[in-house]
């Protein structure tokens, strides 16, 4: 039975989508078998980013309606072989997706493959919910910044309360995964620091994602950023929080400008 | 300035350009009236069902959509057994 996680976060642009891309590239790239399920109905964005906009036929509201089968559906990656997506529909209907519809293909999906991530919507409303419905473990993106860290505390509460998990009395396991972290910002104590973020969300770090260049380039050539140049920071930064979601004991470093070490060392609490 | 500077210069936008041109383009017509392609496909499909009873699974649906040409792919496995040639008189 595989893993079914929901990438969430509340706050839209956060990093949600680009998120579920590397994260889901990384660990497919170690063969395990991997589904992405784009849950943004109406304003479908993974695909582009996956580079796999061009060839969708289905998604998951015809799934969902008895149109395609799932395997119809599912459009396998070009350079990761165990890697899927399956994607969202451009209606503009938001009541296509139903929630029994959701948990059947959910469970098809678990049956198969090692792990399931679902992009969710931003929002707390029916898309985001019935994202985080069934799964067993949340990844909620972070910006180092009070409204994004405020709507991740909201995001909490809805995995506590109304995740299927949540409901028979089980715990979901949460991984709090902070991107777009400025290290030069932070220094200057204009950002919220990792221990303030962690110290409010009271959530374990999955990793620390820095605002990075290289993201906007594998959006632009439709890669993930953890295919497109395993090297560079952020990808590094992915394929490690990759590692923790699977179990792995990676420690975390937190990424700092060198002329912050004195503020570090100083006045981490400037703002 | 070399050649090679002028080129990398270019960086990853124009591929984001082109890539959003094609998916655009599609996307308007696509609001108005599904396109010749989409079109096809429903047909296509529903003149395989009326004639031959397979399973879904043996049916593949895949397209690459291009700028200038758009490819549909349908990949039907048909049993023997449920050929049914009769039907083909209707
Ligand atoms: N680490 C990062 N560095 C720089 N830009 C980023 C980073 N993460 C995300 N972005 C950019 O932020 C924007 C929103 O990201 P996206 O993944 O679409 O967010 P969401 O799915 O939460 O709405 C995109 O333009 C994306 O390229
Ligand atoms: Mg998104």
């Amino acid at each position: 039975m595989g893993k079914v996680v929901v990438v969430t976060s509340g706050k839209g642009g956060v990093g949600k989508t680009t998120s579920t891309a590397a994260l889901g590239a990384a660990v497919a790239r170690t063969g395990k078998k991997v589904a992405l399920v784009d849950f943004d109905v109406g304003l479908r964005n993974l695909d582009l980013i996956m580079g796999a906009e061009r060839r969708v036929v289905f998604d998951l509201v015809n799934v969902i309606q008895g149109t395609a089968k799932l395997s119809q559906a599912l459009i396998r990656d070009k350079r990761v072989e165990t890697l899927f997506l399956l994607p969202a529909s451009q209606t503009r209907d938001k009541d296509a997706l139903t929630e029994e519809g959701v948990g059947e293909v959910i469970d098809k999906l678990r049956s198969v493959f090692d792990y399931v991530f679902c992009d969710s919507p931003a929002g707390i409303e029916r898309g985001a919910q019935l994202a985080m419905r069934f799964a067993d473990e949340a990844v909620i993106v972070t910006n180092p910044e009070v409204s994004s860290v405020r709507d991740s505390d909201r995001i909490i509460g809805l995995l506590d309360a109304r995740t299927v998990k949540a409901e028979r009395g089980e715990q979901i396991a949460k991984h709090v995964l902070v991107t777009r972290y400025d290290a030069a910002r932070a220094a200057r104590g204009e950002m919220l620091s990792i221990d303030d973020v962690l110290e409010i969300l009271s959530t374990p770090l999955l990793g620390i994602i820095p605002e990075s260049q290289d993201v906007l380039k594998a959006s632009n050539l439709g890669s993930p950023v953890t295919l497109s140049d395993p090297t560079n920071s952020a990808a590094r930064a992915y394929i490690e929080a990759a590692k923790r979601l699977e179990g792995e004991d990676l420690p975390v470093v937190v990424p700092f400008e060198r002329k912050g070490f004195l503020d570090r060392l100083f006045g981490r609490r400037a703002a | 300035m070399s050649l090679l500077d002028l080129f990398k210069r270019r960086g990853s936008a124009p591929v984001a350009r082109e890539r959003l041109q094609v998916l655009l383009a599609y996307e308007r017509r696509n609001r108005s009236q599904p396109d010749l392609v989409s079109v096809l496909r429903e047909e296509i499909m529903a003149v395989i069902a009326r004639h031959v009873q397979i399973d879904q699974d043996y049916l593949q649906v895949s397209m690459d959509r291009g700028e200038t040409m758009s490819t549909l792919e349908i990949d039907i496995q048909i049993p023997n057994k449920s050929a049914r040639p009769l039907a083909m008189s209707a």
